[in-house]
């Protein structure tokens, strides 16, 4: 079940994703409102990171293609903001945690400038915002894990995006700073940004997404949460891989060939 | 100790040549290979290391002269290619990475080896020397050489301070840098292209076996002395030109000695000097940290049995002799000797005809660590709710380690408590 919207913040049409030829999404087909929360939820390996990495460019796509802001990535980089996975990273990295907020800054200055004052203002204040002002110092192997995710997340801050496509941002986060993350979200949702959150607690869904995409290899329904947000499609996202697709793209992996005749 | 002056007068033009020589290379390919370290491509570098020789010996054969300029560009076209390989074996088959490596880095270097035997079979005057290729030989280094070495190394600190921003951030998280809109494949490229780069430069003073070490070692080495990645490079730089400097010395000294081996031996030095002593982070100073801790405990206690025994008698300041103070506490007759002699020292207590008395200050320091321990039991009983028979061992420990504003924010919250759980006085100051 799909709703479609005029005017989207984001638009996915017909988009296949491969790993060295074996599809882990297939067709996926849906739109965004602007000013929306947006939760991707399905099970494990179901392709949520593939989708988020997919429309940040991080990842190329098979077939099918992808509009934000009715227009294409490269045009609109500056306005988009990706929050990886925290495991995607090595923490022993020598840099402090103001250095990683700062990379949040680079998007906007280009190559071969350097951050300034003012970068360093925004970054601070971002810091902040997810409660982190004392440790801006510290060395990022020095936190905990959920001490990093907030690092992650106050970098997509400094970014100053007007869409935000975060993985598991909530992974390791207790509950009050999930909380605190979550009123920032809102906050943002209601200076018109778009976020899209990868999440994997179903209890908290209801609370905190207006909107929710159901994906399990392919699409199972996008759409308000009140609306799509049941029993039944949840059974369908969770119940299982069809096997059957799985099959399918273990073959065309092994016989290489493309999704697409060409 | 002539050498010595001969050599550090640089007054040879040889030796100079030699020494600037080695120096450029060796801080050159440590700054490079401080990121090839953080991107966990090691390995690749020895890779490209062993695979330049085939191109060194096949420049040779092509043209028939030594000419340094060459043998670099035959060397980085067979480095170059061993990485095109190694990526395309990885692409396009079911061979794992490390594996490819293995694989690229034998075959080039076996068909290094072939080249180079066939060279010096064939009679031709002018190859003699090639081999110090493998293991390097920097007394070989001349004047023109050092040219072409410097422009390479300039060419390469410009590079990396020029991109040192986005070499950075491809390091720690290529991902965010994709989706930045970062040209992350053409940076990848310009990392191992400066690889290769660094690699060639260095292989005629540090050989073709041993090149990987020069790149990495150093930054490994300075990791240990810093968290910022500036100034890992800038030390790792240092530390490359040091083993630079040492392995042409000795080499010098040595002439039947190879320059390569020695820098390498010399950085390997550093690195397990900088295992051992680097502030924070190495074993050396992570012990004088323990023996302190060890020692401020041990004497902090010792001012506690003063106390318990003062206490008891409702007087701080009668004599005590080692006996009594011994029986209080559980340590060795001698620890007790040398914590009352570094008491003594800071003036906590004094000596009186075999016994030992606490000064006015001795007896003020003793009352704030019994203060701290009393607290820190109320604290744990009233606000985690451990049993008062469980906190004592807990508060042991806790009380040589809270400071002031620790001990000020726990008065506040206990509200300023006259008894601890066991009912005895929480000191006053
Ligand atoms: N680099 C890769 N190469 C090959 N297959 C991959 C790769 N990354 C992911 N996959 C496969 O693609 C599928 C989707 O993976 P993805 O990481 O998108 O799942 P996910 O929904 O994010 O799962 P999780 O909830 O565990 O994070 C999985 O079956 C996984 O095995
Ligand atoms: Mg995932």
């Amino acid at each position: 079940m799909k709703e479609d919207i005029v005017d989207p913040v984001l638009e996915i049409h017909d988009l296949t994703v491969s790993y060295s030829r074996k599809p882990v999404l297939w067709d996926i087909d849906f739109s965004l409102p602007k000013g929306c929360i947006a939760g991707i939820i399905g099970p494990n390996g179901a392709g949520k990171s593939t989708l988020i990495k997919t429309i940040m460019g991080v990842i190329p796509s098979s077939s099918g293609y992808i509009k934000i802001f009715d227009q294409t990535l490269n045009a609109v980089r500056s306005r988009v903001s990706y929050v990886p996975q925290r495991e995607s990273v090595d923490w022993d990295f020598p840099a402090s945690v103001l250095d990683v907020v700062l990379m949040g800054r680079y998007g906007k200055l280009g190559l071969f400038k350097n951050t300034n004052k003012q970068d360093k203002r925004i970054a601070l204040e971002c810091l902040e915002k997810v409660g982190l002002q004392d440790y801006t110092k510290r060395q990022i192997s020095q936190l905990s894990g959920g001490q990093q995710q907030r690092v992650f997340l106050a970098r997509a801050l400094a970014q100053e995006a007007d869409l935000y496509l975060m993985d598991e941002p909530f992974a390791g986060v207790d509950a009050a700073t999930e909380k605190a993350i979550i009123e920032i979200l809102r906050e943002m949702a209601n200076k018109n940004k778009t976020i899209i959150v990868v999440h994997h607690d179903l209890q908290s869904v209801v609370n905190y997404f207006d909107w929710v995409i159901l994906i399990n290899m392919r699409l199972v329904a996008s759409g308000p949460t009140q609306k799509v947000f049941n029993n039944k499609l949840i059974q369908e996202a969770y119940g299982g891989k069809l096997t059957l697709l799985t099959e399918i793209g273990n073959i065309l992996e092994e016989r290489q060939i493309p999704p697409r005749e060409k | 100790m002539d050498d010595l002056v001969t050599f550090f007068s640089f007054s040879d033009p040889n030796i100079r040549y030699v020494v600037f020589g080695s120096i450029l290379l060796a801080a050159s390919s440590a700054i490079v290979g401080c990121f090839t370290l953080l991107k966990k491509k090691a390995l690749v570098g020895d890779a490209v290391a062993h695979s330049v020789l085939p191109g060194v010996c096949a420049a040779f054969l092509f043209t028939g002269t030594k000419n340094i300029s060459f043998l670099i560009c035959g060397a980085f076209f067979t480095g170059w290619m061993s990485l095109l390989l190694i990526d395309y074996i990885v692409a396009h088959s079911k061979i794992k990475k490390d594996t490819a490596i293995g694989l690229v880095l034998s075959v080039f270097f076996g068909a290094g080896i072939v080249l180079l035997t066939f060279i010096q079979q064939s009679g031709n005057s002018s190859q003699s020397g090639l081999d110090s290729f493998i293991f390097g030989k920097a007394a070989a280094l001349v004047g023109t050489d050092l040219v072409t070495f410097g422009v390479i190394a300039i060419i390469l600190l410009v590079i990396v301070s020029v991109f040192f921003k986005e070499l950075t951030l491809v390091a720690f998280d290529e991902n965010f840098a994709k989706s930045l809109g970062f040209p992350v494949k053409s940076l990848d490229m310009l990392l191992t292209t400066l690889t290769v780069l660094a690699v060639v430069t260095g292989i005629t003073a540090v050989g073709v076996v041993l090149m990987a070490a020069m790149l990495i070692t150093p930054g490994a080495a300075a990791r240990y002395w810093t968290d910022n990645i500036r100034k890992m490079v800038i030390i790792a730089a240092i530390f490359g030109a040091l083993s630079g400097i040492l392995g042409a010395y000795i080499s010098y000294v040595a002439p039947s000695m190879p320059t390569g081996p020695w820098m390498v031996v010399t950085s390997s030095f550093i690195a397990v000097i900088s295992f051992f002593c680097a502030p924070k982070k190495g074993i050396f100073a992570k012990w004088v940290r323990n023996n302190v801790n060890k020692t401020t405990m041990r004497d902090e206690n010792t001012l506690k049995a003063f106390y318990h025994l003062g206490e008891r008698d409702e007087d701080f300041e009668l004599p005590r002799s080692m006996a009594t103070l011994a029986d209080k506490q559980r340590i060795g007759e001698k620890q007790l000797k040398k914590s009352l002699i570094s008491l003594c020292s800071k003036g906590l207590i004094k000596e009186t005809e075999e016994k030992w008395i606490l000064t006015k200050t001795g007896v003020q320091d003793a009352a704030r660590i019994i203060k701290l321990h009393r607290l820190w039991e109320l604290y744990l009983t009233n606000y985690m709710h451990i049993a008062p028979d469980h906190v004592h061992d807990d508060a042991e420990t806790i009380e040589h380690i809270i400071t002031p504003e620790i001990e000020n924010e726990l008065e506040h919250l206990l509200g300023y408590p006259s008894d601890d759980p066991h009912k005895q006085k929480i000191p006053r100051l």
